[in-house]
């Protein structure tokens, strides 16, 4: 193979090489320095004259006497049913001290959009255990539900209370987990593998790391290559797959990094324009497809620059993904946990995977009146460090008070805590029935009259 | 010869090309348009993946427009941005979108009964319909003379069953007609006349219908941050409108929301044919991870569709989600052209291109003389969900009606988180007459009191917040309540329920009427000396929620409101 030695320019990650033979966009690239180390790209644009690389790693090294070589494909990862229990770099090489994965296919990392006339609708209930995901925004097999938290949030337990307890209830199949972590503390990722271990969910277990500390444009290729291997699980091997990739926020900076590099025309909040774009690339590859026995599940972890849901990384989330649970700083900050707030969250396939012959007839009802009631206490409150709870009519007192049962009831549980379904809606009705029961105005009748305390105490003294 | 790569779009020199050609890029003939020329470059955006495609491979000029390929079977179908049918790449190439395989939009095995209307000797103008083909039990497909055709004298015209691209007459000149014809994506068919619109498209959703109607022939805009309900109330649109044909536009949307769609839609009766909704239906879905030129295409081929049916007399209600997704395409592709970026990086044609394509909406007399329409419906995804940006603001000064979905009321789960205060509609003076005609002089009252009610509430709220809501006057505190009842039974919709996700206008109407009833009743009751905590407790208001419901909702909607007027007599004898 032919090695140039023609770079010309090296600005942040990107290495401009003149005069070479015809290179094709998007195709691997070795560059080899005067040590003899290997360094990985991809080719961004092409011509006569100039070919633009994009380094996976740092530059640090890359000079202009350093080599390049042109592979002529596209990148490609090797994937085996072996690499479950196994723990690779954000680049895909392994670090837990095995043996390399001898590859049963080799995959081009970016995938293929799944045609959307292939697939399947997601119907499946995924039983999380947390009553604010089951009971208000179920998240179902196939669907794409990301965590939006911020800085010092418990984001990370909940997505590991969600990894252990998930299950599809009278299903025997299991979640094989991929997880891949870009740019978080070395902390943090020893937090992960410690309940991945005690759990023995290691062994079901795919781990793609890259630190804080490992090169930021490497986060570019970690997602892919995770969910390269989990569409190889899932379609090829008929698993279902639960993907954690956290945390989105620093791969897209390291996206933002590229952009700059490029001198490209920037958009919002100096995020390239084609973000959109590309997170779509990533979150987009989740799914069912008919005829194929497996799926993938993604939840993306993402903390909020300041908290804020409008910054261009949740925005551009929310607007790809099917849902979000955001957890809120000021639950947090009561002590609640799990402190996710269920008023800007949002499962949009949740009306797929409940209801009867999924999970209970009247879940969208209870559902929709909880947060009702939730929605009006929280208002309220605002209004009571004003004008004081004595101004509220007695109505307004029942919702305020409401609101506190469901926060302290609802929403907070244990770390180890894992409610059936029948266990939340059952709760739900519990909290329900503190308020006069024509104010249940999102109920139809007839099930209030089947599951309402108030009426199932009356039928079980009637006999009944 | 290619020069240059650089995602999707390329550069190429050594061939003459003029703008908008189609050119096949590369060994694999990748399709692609040419959108620049600059001296010898040309410049092309490519509808496929160019992982691979290297400098010095060929580039071939079809020398012809993107076209879409027209006639019987387009009904039932999904297409990608540049109408592929879905459905055949799967069968060629599986589950996923490999690129560089083509198959053309309109199947040329299956065979149609063509049914001729005119015979040898009769003249056949541009656009003139020439022979019918039953395309779907409700919908009967008019084949027109191509309206860039001159047309001439019938030779010969054969009827019987066809391939869409058999020859089915033959002109006086030698010229051929087939089922089929094509048209340019970017061209606006042409026709006779442009109409005002002056009759509603009747959504079944009430506060559309009701407050902020759309016209047919008219334009809409929906924008909402993420979670807001665009596409439900879209879906909602695309099911229960009362238009004839629906083309649906998932550009840059999700791949699961396409899949709602193809599996709800053959199970889902259209109201007023009784035959499944997905035989009126096109889809068109280039989803967010497909090539975005094929997305910037996409809503010119939803378009160009739903025109050939409005040709054909049809009334089209075409919907687009989302139209920022389009704009970011286009604005994807300048800045890769290295254009001077306008507002936000978009390009400064954004809003040249918007309001083209909302010009393609209206209602017309087609060539051929039949009445048709285009109404459009354009979603918009703001960025942080702030109307201020640029899409959202060029798109408003275009379209007519703007509904403004508000993430504080969706939050609530107030559903359709329509905005009351913010949205509006300019039709609602042409369709007075309509809805007085058709639904009841007292429509028109009706809605203005609602709406008045509501910007009555607003006001109070802010009070309220203050001062805590048992300081207001009393007769405010019944406003207060009416509008509850306005907003918590008559705005809110939930497009989940298998009744309320379709409400008729005379349901919609007799709701309204009940809530005005109760309101009026109060009024009196206060009036007469009764208590306002004794007002608002009466119970058969609260029955009011379940006629939504209820499908047969007469007979309760009497009995709640003998009761309601038997509970006020009683108040009202108490106070006396
Ligand atoms: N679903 C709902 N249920 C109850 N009340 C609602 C609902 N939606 C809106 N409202 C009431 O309608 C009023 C107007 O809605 P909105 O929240 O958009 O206005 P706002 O709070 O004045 O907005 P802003 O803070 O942006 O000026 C609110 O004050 C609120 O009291
Ligand atoms: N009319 C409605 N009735 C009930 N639920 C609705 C309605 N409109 C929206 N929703 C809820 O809101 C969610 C998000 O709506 P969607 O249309 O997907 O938002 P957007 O397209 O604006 O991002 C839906 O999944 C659904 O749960
Ligand atoms: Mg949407
Ligand atoms: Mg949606």
């Amino acid at each position: 193979m032919k090695e140039y030695r023609t770079i010309k320019q090296i600005a942040g990650p990107l290495v401009f090489v003149e005069k070479t033979e015809p290179v094709g966009y998007n195709e691997l690239v070795n560059i080899v320095l005067t040590d003899g180390s290997v360094k990985r790209g991809q080719v961004l644009d092409t011509s006569d004259e100039l070919v633009v690389v994009q380094c996976f790693e740092t530059t640090a090294g890359i000079g202009r006497d350093s080599g390049v070589r042109f592979l002529g494909e596209a990148m490609k990862m090797p994937v085996a049913k072996e690499m479950l229990g196994r723990i690779l770099s954000g680049g895909g090489k392994p670090i837990d001290g095995g043996p390399e994965i001898i590859p049963e296919k080799r995959l081009d990392i970016n995938g293929a959009a799944i045609n959307p006339y292939a697939r399947a609708s997601p119907a499946d209930f995924i039983q999380t255990g947390i009553s604010t995901i089951d009971g208000t925004n179920t998240l179902v097999r196939g669907q794409k539900l990301p965590i939006f938290s911020a800085a010092g949030l418990p984001h990370n337990d909940v997505a590991l209370q969600i990894a252990r307890q998930a299950k599809v209830p009278g299903s025997a199949e299991e979640f094989a987990v991929v997880f891949a972590a870009m740019g978080i503390t070395k902390e943090e990722a020893n937090h992960f593998m410690a309940d991945f271990e005690r759990t023995g969910a290691l062994e079901s277990a795919v781990v793609f790391l890259n630190l804080a500390d490992d090169p930021a444009v490497e986060r570019i290729i970690t997602p892919r290559l995770a969910l390269t291997t989990a569409e190889y699980l899932a379609y090829e091997l008929g698993y279902h797959v639960l993907v954690i990739l956290t945390d989105m926020t620093n791969y897209c900076e390291a996206l933002r990094q590229i952009g700059a590099a490029r001198e490209e025309v920037p958009g919002r909040r100096g995020y390239p324009g084609y973000m959109y774009t590309d997170l779509a690339s990533i979150y987009e590859r989740a799914g069912i497809i008919k005829g194929k026995k497996g799926s993938v599940t993604q939840i993306p972890i993402l903390t909020m620059p300041g908290d804020d849901i409008t910054h261009p990384i949740p925005d551009l989330t929310g607007y790809i993904t099917e849902g979000q649970i955001v957890v809120s700083r000021e639950l947090h900050r009561k002590g609640i946990y799990p402190p996710i707030n269920v008023l800007p969250s949002l499962s949009r396939l949740m009306n797929l995977g409940i209801g009867k012959g999924h999970t209970r007839e009247d879940h969208k009802k209870v559902s929709d009146q909880l947060y009702a009631g939730y929605a009006e206490g929280n208002d309220l409150r605002g209004l009571v460090a004003i004008v004081g709870k004595d101004a509220l009519s007695e109505r307004d007192r029942g919702f305020l008070e409401f609101a506190d049962l469901f926060e302290g009831r609802f929403v907070t549980q244990g770390i180890d805590e894992n409610r059936t379904i029948e266990d939340t809606l059952d709760l739900g009705w519990e909290l329900l029935a503190t308020l006069p029961v024509e104010q249940l105005v999102r109920i139809d009748r007839e099930l209030i009259q089947k599951y309402h305390p108030l009426y199932r105490k009356g039928a079980q003294s009637a006999g009944v | 010869m290619l020069k240059r790569i650089s995602g999707p779009v390329v550069t190429a020199v050594g061939f003459n090309a003029h703008m908008y050609d189609v050119v096949k890029v590369g060994n694999e003939k990748l399709m692609g348009e040419v959108i620049k020329i600059t001296g010898e470059n040309v410049i092309i955006q490519v509808y496929e993946a160019t992982d691979g495609i290297r400098p010095g491979e060929p580039v071939e000029n079809t020398g012809m427009s993107l076209a879409v390929e027209l006639g019987p079977g387009l009904l039932n179908s999904i297409y990608d941005g540049i109408q592929r049918p879905l459905e055949v790449l799967m069968e060629k190439m599986g589950s996923f979108i490999e690129r560089g395989v083509t198959a053309p939009g309109l199947d040329r095995t299956v065979k149609w009964d063509f049914v001729p209307v005119v015979k040898a000797g009769d003249s056949v103008g541009p656009g003139a319909v020439i022979g019918t083909v039953q395309e779907t039990e409700s919908i009967l497909h008019k084949i027109m003379v191509p309206p860039n055709m001159k047309g001439g004298v019938v030779r010969e015209i054969r009827g019987g069953a066809f391939t869409v691209d058999e020859t089915v007459c033959t002109l006086e000149d030698g010229t051929t007609l087939s089922m089929m014809q094509k048209w340019p994506v970017r061209v606006p068919r042409p026709v006779t006349v442009k109409m005002n619109p002056d009759i509603p498209l009747v959504t079944g959703q009430r506060i559309l219908d009701s407050l902020f109607p759309i016209a047919k022939g008219g334009t809409a805009a929906i924008p909402g941050p993420f979670g807001s309900g665009k596409t439900v109330t879209q879906q909602a649109l695309a099911k229960w409108s009362d238009a004839q044909i629906v083309v649906y536009i998932g550009c840059g949307e999700r791949g699961n929301e396409m899949t709602e769609v193809l599996t709800e839609f053959p199970e889902l009766e259209d109201p007023k044919t009784g035959r499944p909704l997905m035989e009126r239906t096109v889809l068109i879905a280039n989803t967010s991870n497909m090539p975005v030129a094929a997305r910037e295409a996409s809503v010119y081929t939803g378009i160009t569709l739903a025109e050939y049916y409005r040709d054909m007399g049809y009334d089209v209600s075409l919907m687009a989600d989302s139209t920022s997704r389009w704009a970011e395409a286009m604005r994807e592709i300048s800045s890769r052209l290295e254009e001077m970026p306008g507002e936000e990086g978009y390009p400064a044609y954004l809003s040249a291109r918007l309001s083209e394509f909302y010009e393609r909406a209206g209602r017309v007399t087609s060539l051929n003389n039949e009445q048709g329409s285009v109404t459009v419906i354009g979603a918009v995804s703001p960025p942080g969900g702030d109307f201020s940006e640029p899409v959202t603001q060029n798109t408003l000064r275009i379209v007519k009606v703007f509904w403004a979905l508000d993430a504080k009321l969706s939050q609530r789960r107030h559903f359709p988180a329509i905005n009351w205060l913010d949205s509006y509609s300019l039709y609602l003076g042409v369709l007075n007459d309509w809805y007085d005609t058709n639904v009841s002089p007292e429509w028109n009252t009706l809605r203005t009191w609602a709406m008045a009610v509501l910007q009555k509430e607003s006001e109070l709220q802010e009070i309220v917040q203050l001062v805590g809501s048992d300081a207001l006057p009393e007769e405010e505190q019944i406003t207060i309540e009416v509008a509850r009842m306005l907003r918590e039974v008559f705005l809110q919709q939930n497009a989940f329920d298998p009744v309320d996700t379709y409400c008729s206008l005379e349901k919609q109407f007799d709701i309204m009427k009940a809530i005005r009833l109760y309101a009026d009743l109060a009024a009196a009751a206060h009036t007469a000396g009764v208590m306002p905590a004794q007002i608002l407790a009466v119970r058969a208001k609260n029955d009011l929620p379940q006629i939504k419901f209820t499908v047969d909702y007469k007979p309760e909607l009497e009995r709640v409101l003998a009761q309601m007027k038997d509970e006020f007599a009683g108040l009202k004898a108490g106070a006396a």
